[in-house]
């Protein structure tokens, strides 16, 4: 997905002997440069993931030294946690319904905006805008368009002869309104589409017209095997980021009613940050990993099959 | 008749044309509707007076407009007290991530040593990695140093780097130069960190605030790492205030709504007026690379 290029100009003759102190002296301001980064780095991404292993492996309360336990915290989550089972389904009911359509939408937006459209930079903040309003201000601002008796949706759809939804109040309904909500956040996905799309070379769409294609033909056999790499890289990274929603339920559900929005970021921090069982937390956040990189394993798998590398 | 008639084929194809960009652009426009209603909801409920809010079926247009809702939802909260932490957070972090990725990219991208590519290509993998997995050990960390209830937590990692996502944009931006610039200046004498300074940052004024920009956003809109860090409410910042007023005050709707406008607005003003560098920004990281 984001093969490092190489970035040395091919260099025509070869230099001089002389210049080796040189090299070496670069080399040095090299690994000075960043060195700040590779110690973040393993200060707080590679020793903390191996950190996690071992405390996953314990019974570590926030107070009080850690008991080793082996995989009881794993055997209590798979035989006896009921709360596990129900936290892992509700995210990936999120997910499955949330990635799919925020990708068709931002394509689609994306697909919109680079018709040549006048007024495009306008369209363009009018679709990013929501994307930076913070989470957590879009959260309470939603709990307010979901308030199913004075909230702006049913405000709507109510005169169109719906009945009173319930929205996030509702144990059926709320997932599916959260998925509604993480709609109106497509903004950098569209972008992403959007340049994307405009990497697309025109003389294909020229050939594809010579030969008598219509827009269809165009989309179908130009567009899509074009920006499949793009797909591809917004898919993964939708599909990390989604499975780890916490503000929305946190702030606005709670993960109610009946735990039918509890996603499984919020379950893990009740687990670490109310009840102090950091153990058993971090044993939920290896099985996270685990199914995260199993999804991002099998789609980059079958990507070889759809993905349309150019030159390649 | 001797005027030229245009071919029947040709007239179709304009006429499809036509009704073909007016779709588009009535598809756009709905969707921009959608887009701006939650918005304009906000703003007109935050400028109501609670006993029109809860009119069924709602009005659109706040009578009279209560101006005075907003002094009202700021003094509930000490929310300038919250606005101050925010920047006391803000600034070291955007600071130190901007100055250490600058560095980072450099050395991953003009600088020459061995196994640099490998090593860029690990970190690059951190992209991929769930937050969750190392929330609770780095927690624990901060815990045993005696560091939790401070912001050491939420500034010093953002020196050391900050996210490897601004380390890729820059790295991007800084191959784009042309490597005769440094050749040139090393030649005159300058030493690497000298040719960064005086040659390769005046050229990524564009990258460098675009990563200052995204990562100002980020710590505003940063609720995670605070509510984890921060259990004393003087310490506070504007995210967690706001969460902190919508569990006192669940059904003032029209305080809540103002509050949330005085946290979105800052944003909204900066993205108007940065908007080239977020989209280009955003664009760059999507691109093959």
């Amino acid at each position: 997905m984001t093969a490092i290029p190489s970035q040395e100009p091919p260099r025509g003759r070869k230099r001089p002997r002389r210049l080796s102190r040189h090299r070496r002296r670069e080399a040095m301001w090299g690994v000075l440069c960043v060195a700040p980064a590779v110690l973040g780095f393993l200060l707080w991404q590679l020793g903390p993931i191996l950190g996690s292993f071992y405390i996953a492996l314990t019974d570590w309360r926030i107070a009080g030294t850690p008991n080793w336990i082996g995989f009881e915290n794993f055997r209590q989550i798979f035989t006896e946690d009921r709360l596990f089972r129900k936290s892992l389904g509700v995210t990936t009911y999120y997910s499955f319904g949330s990635v799919p359509l925020r990708m068709l939408l931002a394509f689609a937006l994306a697909v919109l905006l680079n018709q040549k459209i006048r007024a495009l930079p306008i369209f363009r903040t009018i679709f990013y805008l929501p994307s930076i309003v913070p989470l957590i201000a879009s959260s309470v601002l939603w709990i307010w368009l979901f308030n199913p008796d004075f909230g702006l949706l049913n405000a709507i759809l109510r005169p169109l002869g719906f009945p009173k939804l319930q929205w996030i109040y509702g144990s059926d309904s709320v997932i599916p309104a959260l998925i509604l909500m993480s709609l109106w956040d497509i903004g950098p996905m569209m972008i992403i589409f959007l340049a994307g799309l405009q990497g697309v070379p025109r003389q294909l769409y020229e050939a594809v017209e010579i030969d008598g294609g219509n827009p269809w033909h165009k989309m179908r056999h130009i567009t899509i095997p074009m920006v499949t790499p793009t797909i591809l890289f917004n898919l993964i990274l939708s599909i990390i980021g989604t499975m780890q929603t916490f503000v929305q339920p946190y702030v606005m559900t709670e993960g109610g009613p009946n735990n039918s929005s509890l996603l499984y970021v919020l379950y893990l921090y009740n687990k670490a940050f109310e009840q102090s069982q950091m153990g058993y937390a971090s044993a939920l956040a290896w099985i996270l990993f685990v199914v995260i990189a199993i999804l991002s394993i099998f789609v980059f798998r079958t990507s070889s099959r759809w993905v349309y590398y150019e030159g390649r | 008749m001797a005027t030229p008639i245009p071919s029947r084929r040709s007239l179709g194809r304009t006429t499809r044309t036509r009704i073909s960009k007016g779709v588009f652009y009535i598809l756009l426009l709905s969707g921009s509707v959608a887009m701006l209603i939650p918005l304009v909801w906000l703003i007109r409920s935050s400028f109501m007076g609670l006993s029109q809010i809860f009119i069924f079926p709602p009005e659109w247009l706040p009578d009279p407009w209560r101006w005075d809702n907003y002094p009202k939802a700021l003094t509930t909260i000490p929310f300038v007290r919250y606005f101050f932490n925010t920047l006391y957070i803000l600034i070291p972090t955007v600071i130190g991530t901007v100055i250490t990725a600058a560095l980072a990219a450099y050395g991953f991208s003009r600088l020459r040593w061995p196994g640099r590519d490998l090593v860029f290509g690990i970190l690059l993998t951190t992209l991929m990695l769930p937050y969750a997995v190392t929330l609770i050990p780095t927690f624990l960390l901060w815990a045993n140093l005696g560091l939790v209830n401070t912001y050491w937590p939420l500034i010093l990692p953002d020196w050391f780097g900050g996210s490897i996502f601004y380390i890729f944009l820059l790295r991007q931006f800084f191959l784009t130069l042309p490597r005769e610039l440094d050749e040139a200046a090393i030649i005159d004498g300058a030493n690497p960190l000298q040719v960064l300074r005086f040659v390769i940052v005046p050229l990524s004024r564009p990258a460098l605030i675009t990563v200052a920009i995204f990562s100002t956003l980020f710590e505003w809109n940063d609720f995670l790492g605070p509510l984890i860090y921060l259990n004393d409410s003087r310490q506070f910042t504007l995210a967690l205030g706001l969460a902190e007023f919508t569990g006192l005050y669940t059904s003032q709707w029209h305080l809540l709504m103002a509050a949330a406008t005085v946290v979105i607005a800052p944003v909204l003003v900066l993205f108007f007026f940065a908007q080239r560098y977020f989209i280009e920004g955003i664009a760059l990281t999507g691109t093959k690379g």
